[in-house]
């Protein structure tokens, strides 16, 4: 079976698994919505600060709750059906492939709901929304890619829980920064193109790496 | 390896963080042959069967697995041929048991949805395609494990203590995989405590005990 056929295939049913478990739409995203809702009930009724304070506690949010959606239940395979996958023969770039598209469809979505509840709640105004069309999935292939790298290094280790979100944050740092200082830009108006370089260089780095580190990192981890 | 062993193992030995699990273990398993590997807990008996399945490199020693040396390169063209139903069952919670013999089944390169109804039928579970796995009873998901393997149809089947928990017809249906497996020049290991019952599905047997493998005379 070739590939790209092998990733469609887990793709698909990493979708369905999670879509049936809910854990993105029904616990992830409303704690996400409570952390959005925390900063003005402490800040008050200042509107102009929210709306300069507002696309980065968005980011800041999406980074904090990105990793629990890229660390999801339907993302990592329980040890029996890793051998499973690895005894059918399926390419661990294959894997990592699928499991990383999963994750930033999800993660796509996630920002997209977060992007409404951030414009309610902090009404930020950018000089052009069409950018965010641009932005939005790259952060998200970003975050989905990390955590999906992350996810794999630490397999089968006890400590994974508490080891993925240390090594997503430092990772993701060029992410963060770059959707930050991008949405930046959109608001006061100043040019974002290197700032979007920025995340299309990290994408396609964090892709190579991926892909290259795949397959070790799975025989290691047995 | 003898040329006619589907598995050979010389000498082998697996640490796990920091201490021995298995240790100068010898073992020569021919085609069409069932063993049967008994031993205490904590004997090294799964570690065994992770090392057979290729999914465990050994630390020391030398081991063939249909034909592939293990610990090199060449395991991966194997291991497609190679069925573990193990202590977990290797499903995915969220998706219908039959959805995860669609899975793969398409992984296959099979007709995914015509081959895991096929399947599941066969193994009494037709009625019971549409139901997740984590709302299954655990024999219901031994089941669809034992229908993988019909999907797979692997030339070395490892069964690791997969009969717990089975009822009779469930476990009539072990007796068909092995058969299955060894008629077609195929080996089968079947790890268990029970020994009168896993006995009549095999001709052989051995035991594990801290970590080196004795033959058991019957």
């Amino acid at each position: 079976m070739s590939l790209p056929r092998q990733v469609s295939a887990l793709m698909r049913f990493e979708l369905r698994d999670e879509l049936r478990a809910g854990e993105v739409g029904l616990i992830v995203l409303p704690f996400a919505a409570v952390a959005l809702l925390i900063i003005p009930m402490a800040v008050g009724i200042d509107t102009p600060l929210l709306a300069r304070i507002g696309p980065g506690i968005y980011w800041s949010i999406v980074l904090l709750f990105g990793i629990v959606v890229t660390q999801r239940q339907s993302a990592v395979a329980n040890p029996a059906a890793r051998d499973m996958l690895r005894l059918l023969a399926v390419d661990p770039a294959a894997r990592f492939a699928a499991s990383a598209l999963a994750s930033t469809m999800l993660l796509l979505a996630f920002e997209i709901a977060a992007g409404g509840i951030t414009l309610l709640l902090y009404d930020p105004t950018l000089q052009s929304w069409w950018w965010l069309v641009v932005l939005l999935p790259l952060t998200a292939a970003g975050l989905a890619m990390i955590g999906t790298i992350a996810g794999n290094i630490a397999s089968g280790l006890e400590t994974r829980s508490s080891l993925v979100p240390l090594m997503v944050a430092p990772v993701a740092v060029p992410v963060l920064l770059g959707a930050a200082q991008a949405t930046e830009g959109l608001r006061v108006g100043s040019g974002i193109l290197r700032w979007v370089l920025l995340l299309a260089i990290v994408d396609t780095v964090l892709a190579v790496a991926g892909v290259l580190t795949a397959r070790p990192l799975e025989e290691s981890a047995s | 390896m003898t040329p006619t062993s589907n598995v050979s193992l010389r000498a082998v030995a697996v640490r796990r963080t920091g201490s021995l699990v298995l240790r100068n273990v010898d073992l020569d398993i021919g085609p069409g042959t069932a063993v049967a590997v008994f031993g205490p807990n904590g004997s090294g008996k799964t570690t065994l069967l992770r090392v057979l399945a290729t999914l465990l490199r050994p630390s020391q020693g030398h081991g063939e697995v249909l034909g592939a040396t293990l610990g090199t390169a060449a395991v991966e063209g194997v291991r497609r041929r190679i069925g573990l139903v193990g202590h977990e069952p290797a499903l995915y919670p969220n998706l219908t048991l039959g959805e995860n013999l669609e899975l793969a089944a398409t992984l296959l390169g099979g007709a995914g949805r015509a081959a895991a109804a096929d399947v599941l039928d066969r193994v009494g579970l037709a009625a019971a395609a549409d139901r997740r796995a984590s709302r299954s009873s655990n024999g219901m998901r031994r089941r669809v494990e034992f229908a993988r393997m019909m999907l797979i149809r692997p030339d070395l089947l490892l069964l690791d203590e997969a009969h717990v928990g089975l009822d009779p017809a469930a476990w009539r249906l072990v007796g068909h995989l092995v058969d299955d497996v060894t008629a077609r020049n195929g080996s089968a290991l079947i790890v268990a405590h029970e020994q009168d019952r896993v006995r009549p599905l095999v001709t052989r047997a051995v035991e594990l005990v801290d970590g080196t493998v004795r033959e058991v005379v019957a």
